[in-house]
């Protein structure tokens, strides 16, 4: 390595040595400045994010390129690692919902429902969540399927430039979220499904509310399928792009949208029902064609699905209770909406501050203390939008979860990245991304 | 505190304690004025089941134990039913033969591994470090757990990235927040934590950290600085 410095430029990035030579930092508007000796072999490492708008969130992809044509991709992951699990060792069982719900913020429901089967099969109740209380979570996970589905063909829609896919994706997804807070009262980081059933029952008018959006989403949805599925462009980037076969899937522990490409119909809500969804009917949707644009079909699909199943949630809603009768462990308080938008119900607070003494120990017992859940670990598996998320809980015995660990389904997909884009062009690396459909928020945790 | 004996019931001695805590308010170095400091809470693990251990769980054993021949009964030190799951506690040094096993094996066939999820339980003296793999057999749609151990003193695990190379990350991330080493990792580094952190965050022994918050006049002390019930 020669001693001479070759810049003079006061923008130059630099360059220093390694063991493997001269490692140059361009960073743009300087690449004429690299002049390699000639005959020297060159390697071109690109940086793709963390803060990059088509790597769908904060992923950083880390690709080596020769010409256009990618040699190697690496993904780095932890921009946004928060420690949930670790927080969750330091709060309540009941107050970790609030946290599992920030994990994959694009299917909060499902988060909570995941770790709410999971402490509930500790505690041994789950033959007792009532009827209604699980055909809500189930209608609201379903809900929430469409409406990650609609964020994920927007937002791979516009990084593939189809900035209308994008539009039409968000328009509907608003529908979705418009019910999400009229039930849950929020748009996302819910907080609603708790251990023991969910926090409060339907208010007055939901199920007509629910009724109307699905009509509205039945004659929406088409619209995005009617503008890409046989759209030209859409399909020369999406098709043969990202592929990934059977064994390839097995061998990374790929599930979801993109094992149901290739093909095999493996759907937790068939192969392992909770939640009573052995009871519903609806169709596990595959394609064959293990590229982005067949988990683009099968997202399409599955968001029919979803709608067929709300319709059956809501033909089977009866009234009922909607949290375990167990008052050691349902939560005391059901909220109702005072004249700044929240507050708690008068009608209970009238009731354990004016009638019965028990019903204050138990309230206070609870909401500061909590309930106490035997020692021992269970994991429970459901099937999110991306594939399994698995949940881990560990209890000693305590009134706090002595370790929670989630298996996110976005944090195993996207260790295909390399096998789905090396070969590949740099553009394609984007579709390919796209199509495992990542949310940082979930694998970061 | 004086330390009084304790009573231990009948029966029990051979059980394994995962933890003990003292107290019920979390009250550590002051005089616990509460009544409750001579209250011991053990944390038990969950026994070893006994056959028959019902539906397929025997079938299944009976073909591990046939495939790993002599080996079956230092590898399989355990088997553990609870809420309607199985658990195979399996000694570190045969834990990649199990593995392979159980994905290769035509009556087993667990194709994928959903994963590693480290538990770290620092009174469990000599086997501290806790490591949970859920298995999944799609062929026979079953789930199964295998755990194993390692002390805090040794920390060290085979990979099993060569059988299931989808726990590639998962291992990084068991590393990255246990400080357990993977040994036969490809490539062993840090993965949420920047790659100069010191330290494993999910460990018991490390602080959760925050700092008090002063809110008119009162003072609260970060979540993990705070009383708690024990």
């Amino acid at each position: 390595m020669s001693e001479e410095v070759i810049y003079e430029t006061a923008d130059e990035a630099g360059s220093y040595d390694t063991t493997q030579g001269k490692v140059f930092t361009v960073s743009g508007g300087d690449w004429d400045q690299v002049r390699g000796d000639e005959g020297v072999e060159q390697r071109v490492v690109v940086n793709m994010g963390p803060q990059h708008p088509s790597t769908h969130g904060v992923l950083r992809l880390i690709l080596e390129l020769d010409g256009e044509t990618v040699t190697e991709a690496r993904s780095g992951i932890g921009y946004l690692h928060t420690g949930i699990e670790k927080n969750m060792e330091f709060r309540t069982w009941t107050q970790g919902v609030t946290y599992v719900t920030r994990m994959d913020y694009l299917a909060p429901l499902f988060n909570e429902t995941a770790y709410c089967l999971a402490v509930e099969k500790l505690l041994g109740i789950t033959e007792q969540i009532p009827d209604r209380a699980t055909t809500i979570r189930v209608m609201l996970m379903e809900l929430n399927r469409i409406s990650s589905h609609l964020v994920c063909l927007a937002t791979g829609g516009m990084e593939l430039g189809a900035l209308t896919a994008m539009t039409f994706g968000f328009r509907e997804r608003e529908y979705v979220l418009d019910v999400m807070e009229t039930i849950t009262g929020l748009r996302m980081n819910h907080a609603y499904v708790r251990p023991g059933g969910v926090a409060q029952d339907l208010p007055d008018g939901a199920e007509k509310f629910v009724a109307d959006t699905v009509a509205t989403l039945r004659k929406r949805l088409p619209d995005t399928a009617n503008l890409l599925v046989d759209n030209s462009i859409w399909t020369a980037r999406t098709e043969g792009v990202g592929y990934l076969d059977l064994t390839g899937c097995i061998a990374l522990g790929m599930t979801g949208p993109v094992l149901r490409s290739t093909g095999y119909p493996w759907d937790l809500r068939k192969m392992a029902p909770y939640c009573g969804y052995e009871t519903y009917e609806f169709d596990v949707i595959t394609n064959t064609s293990c590229d982005a644009y067949g988990r683009f079909l099968i997202r399409l699909g599955e968001m029919n699905q979803s709608l067929n199943i709300v319709e059956q949630c809501l033909d089977r809603l009866r009234p009922g209770p909607v949290m375990v009768e167990d008052k050691k462990i349902a939560w005391p308080a059901q909220l109702s909406i005072g004249s700044d938008g929240q507050g708690n119900s008068l009608e209970h607070i009238r009731h354990i501050m004016g009638q019965s003494m028990e019903a204050l120990i138990h309230h206070f017992k609870l909401v500061t203390e909590g309930f106490r859940v035997p020692a021992g670990q269970a994991y429970v598996a459901i099937e999110a939008p991306r594939g399994e998320l698995g949940v881990h809980v560990v209890s000693d015995g305590g009134t706090r979860p002595y370790r929670v660990h989630f298996r996110d389904p976005s944090f195993n997909n996207l260790q295909a990245v390399p096998a789905m884009s090396e070969g590949g062009q740099v553009a394609d690396v984007v579709a390919a991304v796209a199509s495992i459909d990542p949310v940082m928020g979930g694998v970061d945790r | 505190m004086s330390e009084n004996p304790e009573v231990v019931p009948a029966g029990t001695e051979t059980l394994e304690v995962l933890s003990t805590g003292r107290g019920a308010f979390g009250i550590d170095g002051t005089p616990d004025v509460s009544g409750y400091g001579g209250l011991v809470r053990r944390t038990i693990a969950t026994p070893a089941a006994t056959r028959p251990y019902g539906g397929w769980y025997d079938e299944a054993l009976d073909t591990l134990a046939e495939e790993l021949g002599d080996h079956f009964g230092p590898a399989v030190q355990k088997v553990v039913i609870a809420h309607d799951q199985l658990t195979l506690e399996v000694a570190r040094e045969h834990l990649l033969e199990v593995m392979r096993t159980l994905r290769d094996h035509p009556g087993l066939r667990f194709e994928m591994c959903m994963g590693a999820s480290g538990v770290h339980w620092p009174q469990d003296l000599n086997r501290e470090l806790h490591v949970h793999y859920p298995m999944l057999s799609m062929t026979h749609n079953r789930r199964l757990s295998v755990e194993t151990t390692c002390p805090d003193a040794d920390p060290h695990l085979p990979s099993i990235v060569g059988i299931y190379p989808g726990n590639n990350w998962h291992e990084r991330e068991t590393f990255d927040f246990f400080g357990i080493v993977f040994d036969g990792h490809p490539g062993l580094t840090r993965i949420e934590m920047p790659d100069d952190w010191a330290g494993h965050p999910q460990r018991k022994d490390y602080p959760l950290g925050g700092i008090p918050v002063e809110y008119k006049g009162a003072t609260v002390p970060p979540p993990d600085n705070r009383r708690e019930y024990k």
